[in-house]
């Protein structure tokens, strides 16, 4: 059974920690000079969504899976937070953790019905799935309908940090981002994500090695829902809305899209992908009517060309890991 | 790329007529169309909003050469957040003063509350909740062309006194759709109708038919649709498919364009009745101004909420030129409500304390396809509501700004 | 039993009716994704946006060329087929050696495109196309009044179903098509074009969505969005039929017609998440669908 991920390659596998502690360190750098150019809601919208594509990515690219229905995740997340920070009056920390709490229960639901199946049957489930909760979303009263939960308040983090002020916000972001980054970094190179990893690769051998495989890939199903969660609670908070949008099938392609571009597989591909693909939107709003079509075409594209994505290219053409 | 050559071009020649007035001091204003471009509601609003308002700031700037008004437009893709996003960039990063249009309440209410917290302006042209002057009122906001209440009380009082008294809903089950019944039920039930039954369908449904059928057998005079965009023309086609016109009832579209009336064509919409403010037939004023539209969009005709961003972005110029300066959101809206409003195509008007601009609805019904003499000819005139009775009384909104 | 439990039969047959012409619109839908994912194992994401041209086609026949309704029936339907050959030889043909996944993100792809390019150019509004003179009105049959147009539906796709099935099921022909998809190699060595049968099969499944286009025109509204929104709907009757299962696609689409037609007469604000919420029963209890086969 082929995968979808990067096959391993020995000679990088050498260079690995050090290109990719590189990395790491020029894109703190960047996060850190960038609002002094960068409008800094712009980059926060992308932090959130480069996080949400992180999280699919552990699940695709570590474990094989596709998941067509991430945005369930995300925008329930979304919706809880935003509701628990207006009308519960949460402050930012405890909104954004029920947030997470709603990504990871519905990563159980979710995973419990869908994991039993492969590949095609798995993104199928779970698209179908998100659909469900999308129409749900629509008719329930809560979420806002059409219209979402608008004018979330930012809070005092910790009852101290006022986030109203859009730099103070940032660097709360950054730091929340950076830490789920550096978490899903430790899973992929953890013994637990070397099972993951193996399951990819072979999973009849793995299973015959011994490991319930069904559990872990529950776990990571979970924890990706939980991440993703994360994101999801994050923006509603950034953007102070929680949208139909968010929920929508589109919004699943999306982080698909990201990811792709990015790289499958890689730790810097979603954030890459994510950042690359709001700047279109953002830049794109002009020629609104142009934006599907050309989502499309890169699709294609990448799907064709450059299955690796930018960031794989460019590892592999460097022969090392990123 | 065709349409930034225009905006180019249009910069030019807004510049060459500023450039002849340098002499005196200039004041500059940046105005945003921010419009659905590319989905639903692009034909009710979208690239036409932009023509309008380049055509408001062309007559304007005429005779006030000492301004001088800057154009952009974004697409919020029907998106709350992609609206807020944008908002949010054009108030804080490029300068925005003015934003106007956004045929979507999500979106208008999201903008509305981003104006109100930078003290800049949001003209309201294509949304329709009527909650922009009710509870989430502002003093930064003017909502412009229409809303719920108007057309739920103009369709539904006007019907019932034309003979229409019995009604029967079906809605879509979501709040606008809720909302747009729970006002039409009101204003038919206090005009002395009878509300028979509704249902409710789940939004962007495929097949009303079981739907139609519980309409048709409740025999009401009168089917109100509460839904909207393709809800609204799918059960208008199946409609027809069933019989229901030619049965003797009527359909009153509560939220329906000229747009939706060309998309199902006269054969399927003849009979439907709807309410607007504005229709590019109705007199000479209205014929002219369709006629310079049309040279950007050639082959379509101008709705309401077009006119009305035409409209709000003269009225808007006016009070600026006044007070020579476009900076403070709060005082030019209080400037756009002390003076009457007066334009080719709204006439005389006022903007009231809510914020919401009154003039005349009317009651429209679709021709049949023997009655149509030419391109567009699509209504006939079946009423006339005036200013003081169409719109929601000031005391029952809700709006804060509103005392006593 | 009717007056016990408060139903009138009259407005239940006539919703079971509809659930079935409905049911008609699944079937034919799923049968096209059926046929692709059961020969070709690839997920045709932008089904939905080939029924879509099917309807636009009818339009744009009767438009340019004044051809009408019966005529589009055959000529739309080779029309987007012949597109959906382009699509297999310029893209899918690479994809076959990789993991499934990537033909449903191309297809997914192209749905955006062909979807964005349609709304570019005609708008979203949608655009007028009427029921034929032949098919209008209809008949009075006591519980409820049936337009022609819908009897006409059901009777059509029955007739492509069965049509479809046997071919697949019981002639020589399908027999090639399906030990092709088992063993393509080895049909291969017979001397049997395989490459050319998977084009063609491809092209048909396309040719079936956008038949069931030219069906929708006259009742639904013809905008460039009319596929998107059912094809998540026809994937989950694709799920629950089993997803490889030609069998399986006809009788779960009609099925489950039926049951949206009961929910919309019940409980009709649930009407449209009724199908997904069996999915997740049917998963629960047999996860390759009611007719599949485990793969």
């Amino acid at each position: 059974m082929t995968s979808v991920a990067q096959p391993v390659d020995k000679a990088a596998l050498a260079n690995g920690e050090r290109s990719i502690a590189v990395a790491f360190v020029i894109l703190l750098a960047a996060l850190l000079v960038a609002p002094l150019f960068i409008y800094p809601l712009f980059l926060m919208k992308a932090l959130c969504f480069a996080l949400f594509a992180c999280a699919f990515n552990l699940l695709i690219g570590y474990v094989g899976l596709l998941s067509f229905g991430h945005a369930l995740f995300f925008g329930w997340a979304s919706y809880i937070s935003a509701h628990a920070a207006k009308v519960w009056g949460l402050p930012p920390e405890l909104a954004i953790l029920a947030g997470m709490a709603t990504g990871a229960g519905l990563g159980l639901v979710v995973g419990v019905l869908a994991i039993r199946r492969q590949g095609i049957y798995f993104a199928m489930i779970t698209l179908a799935l998100a659909q469900m909760m999308y129409l749900v979303a629509v008719q329930a009263k809560f979420t806002g309908g059409e219209d979402g939960i608008q004018a979330v308040p930012r809070g005092r983090l910790f009852g101290v940090l006022d986030l109203t002020h859009d730099m103070t916000m940032y660097f709360v972001v950054v730091a929340i981002f950076l830490g789920a980054f550096l978490l899903i970094y430790r899973i992929v190179h953890s013994p637990f994500g070397e099972v993951l990893k193996a399951i990819r690769e072979n999973e009849p051998r793995a299973i015959s090695l011994g490991y319930k495989t069904d559990r872990y890939k529950l776990v990571a199903f979970i924890l990706s829902a939980t991440l993703a969660g994360l994101a999801g609670g994050l923006k509603a908070i950034v953007l102070q809305i929680a949208s139909l949008t968010d929920v929508n099938w589109p919004m699943s392609g999306e982080v698909v899209l990201m990811t792709l571009v990015g790289g499958l597989g890689t730790i810097f591909g979603p954030v890459l992908g994510a950042f690359t693909i709001i700047a279109m939107q953002n830049y794109l709003a002009t020629f609104g009517q142009w934006v599907t079509v050309i989502q499309g075409a890169i699709f294609v594209m990448f799907v064709l060309l450059f299955r690796r994505g930018v960031i794989g290219e460019l590892a592999h053409w460097l022969r090392i890991r990123l | 790329m065709k349409r930034r050559m225009k905006h180019l071009l249009g910069y030019a020649a807004i510049a060459a007529l500023a450039a002849c007035g340098t002499a005196q001091a200039q004041t500059t204003v940046k105005i945003g169309v921010l419009s659905d471009m590319s989905s639903l509601y692009s034909d009710i609003g979208g690239p036409g909003s932009v023509a309008a308002a380049k055509l408001a700031i062309a007559d304007f700037t005429v005779q006030n050469k000492d301004i001088k008004v800057e154009l952009i437009s974004a697409d919020h893709q029907n998106k709350a957040d992609v609206g807020s996003s944008v908002a949010n960039q054009w108030y804080d990063v490029d300068k925005v003063d003015m934003i106007i249009d956004t045929p979507n309440s999500g979106v208008a209410l999201a903008v509305s509350q981003i104006a109100a917290t930078k003290n800049k302006i949001f003209i309201v042209s294509g949304a329709a909740a009527s909650d922009l002057t009710g509870p989430k009122c502002n003093a930064n906001t003017i909502h412009w062309t229409y809303d719920t209440w108007m057309l739920a009380n103009g369709t539904g009082s006007a019907l019932v006194k034309t003979g229409g008294d019995s009604w029967f809903f079906l809605t879509s089950d979501y709040a606008f759709g809720h909302a747009l019944e729970r006002d039409t039920m009101a204003a038919v039930e206090k005009a002395g109708g009878k509300v028979l039954g509704k249902v409710r369908h789940p939004i962007n449904s495929n097949d009303f038919s079981s739907f139609l059928l519980q309409a048709q057998a409740s025999k009401a005079k009168v089917i109100g649709l509460a839904n909207a965009g393709g809800d609204t023309i799918n059960s208008i086609k199946q409609g027809a498919e069933f019989g229901i016109v030619k049965g003797g009832q009527k359909f009153a579209g509560l939220l329906v364009f000229a747009s939706d009336v060309n998309a199902l064509g006269l054969a399927t919409a003849q009979g439907l009745t709807l309410t607007e403010t504005w229709y590019w037939d109705a007199n000479d004023a209205n014929r002219a101004f369709t006629k310079r539209w049309q040279v950007e969009r050639p082959g379509k005709f101008p709705t309401m909420v077009q006119a009305g961003v035409y409209s709000g972005v003269l009225h808007y110029l006016k009070a600026v030129a006044e007070l020579k300066s476009g900076a403070d959101g709060k005082a030019v809206v209080a400037k756009m409500k002390a003076t009457p409003t007066d334009d080719p195509l709204f006439g005389k008007g006022e903007i009231r304390a809510d914020g919401r601009k009154i003039h005349d609805a009317y009651l429209f019904e679709v021709k049949a396809p023997s009655e149509s003499k030419y391109p567009g000819d699509f209504y006939k005139l079946r009423a006339t509501i005036p200013a003081a009775e169409a719109f929601r009384p000031l005391k029952e909104g809700g709006c804060p700004l509103v005392s006593g | 039993m009717f007056e016990l439990l408060n139903i009138s039969p009259q407005a239940l047959f006539g919703q079971l009716l509809i659930g079935l012409i409905n049911g008609s619109f699944y079937a034919l839908l799923s049968l096209g994704l059926a046929v692709i994912f059961g020969m070709l194992n690839i997920i045709n994401f932008s089904h939905g946006a080939q029924y879509m041209m099917g309807a636009f086609a009818a339009f744009l026949l009767l438009e340019l060329t004044g051809l009408n309704y019966w005529a589009a029936l055959i000529i739309a339907p080779i029309i987007v087929g012949a597109t959906g050959v382009i699509i297999e030889r310029l893209f899918l043909q690479w994809l076959y050696k990789l993991d499934h996944l990537y033909g449903l993100l191309l297809t997914f792809g192209l749905a955006l495109i062909i979807e964005g390019l349609f709304r570019n150019y005609f708008g979203s509004a949608g655009l007028p196309y009427r029921v034929p003179d032949e098919l209008t009105g209809g008949h009075n049959l006591g519980f409820m009044f049936l337009p022609n147009y819908r009897a006409w539906v059901i009777v059509a796709s029955l007739t492509v179903c069965f049509a479809t099935w046997f071919v697949i099921e019981r002639t020589r022909l399908g027999a090639y098509l399906r030990a092709a998809t088992e063993n393509p190699t080895l049909v291969r060595a017979f001397g049997i074009n395989v490459p050319r049968m998977i084009t063609l099969t491809y092209g048909f499944g396309v040719a079936l969505a956008a038949f069931a286009g030219v069906m929708a025109a006259p009742i639904y509204n013809v905008s460039p969005q009319m596929g998107s929104e059912l094809i998540i709907v026809v994937f989950a009757v694709v799920v629950i039929g089993g997803m490889g299962s030609i069998m399986g696609a006809i009788v779960t689409g009609f099925g489950l017609g039926i049951v949206e037609g009961l929910t919309k007469y019940f409980f009709p604000e649930a009407s449209n998440t009724v199908i997904f919420v069996i999915m997740a029963l049917v998963l629960l209890v047999r996860p390759a669908g009611l007719f599949g086969r485990a793969r």
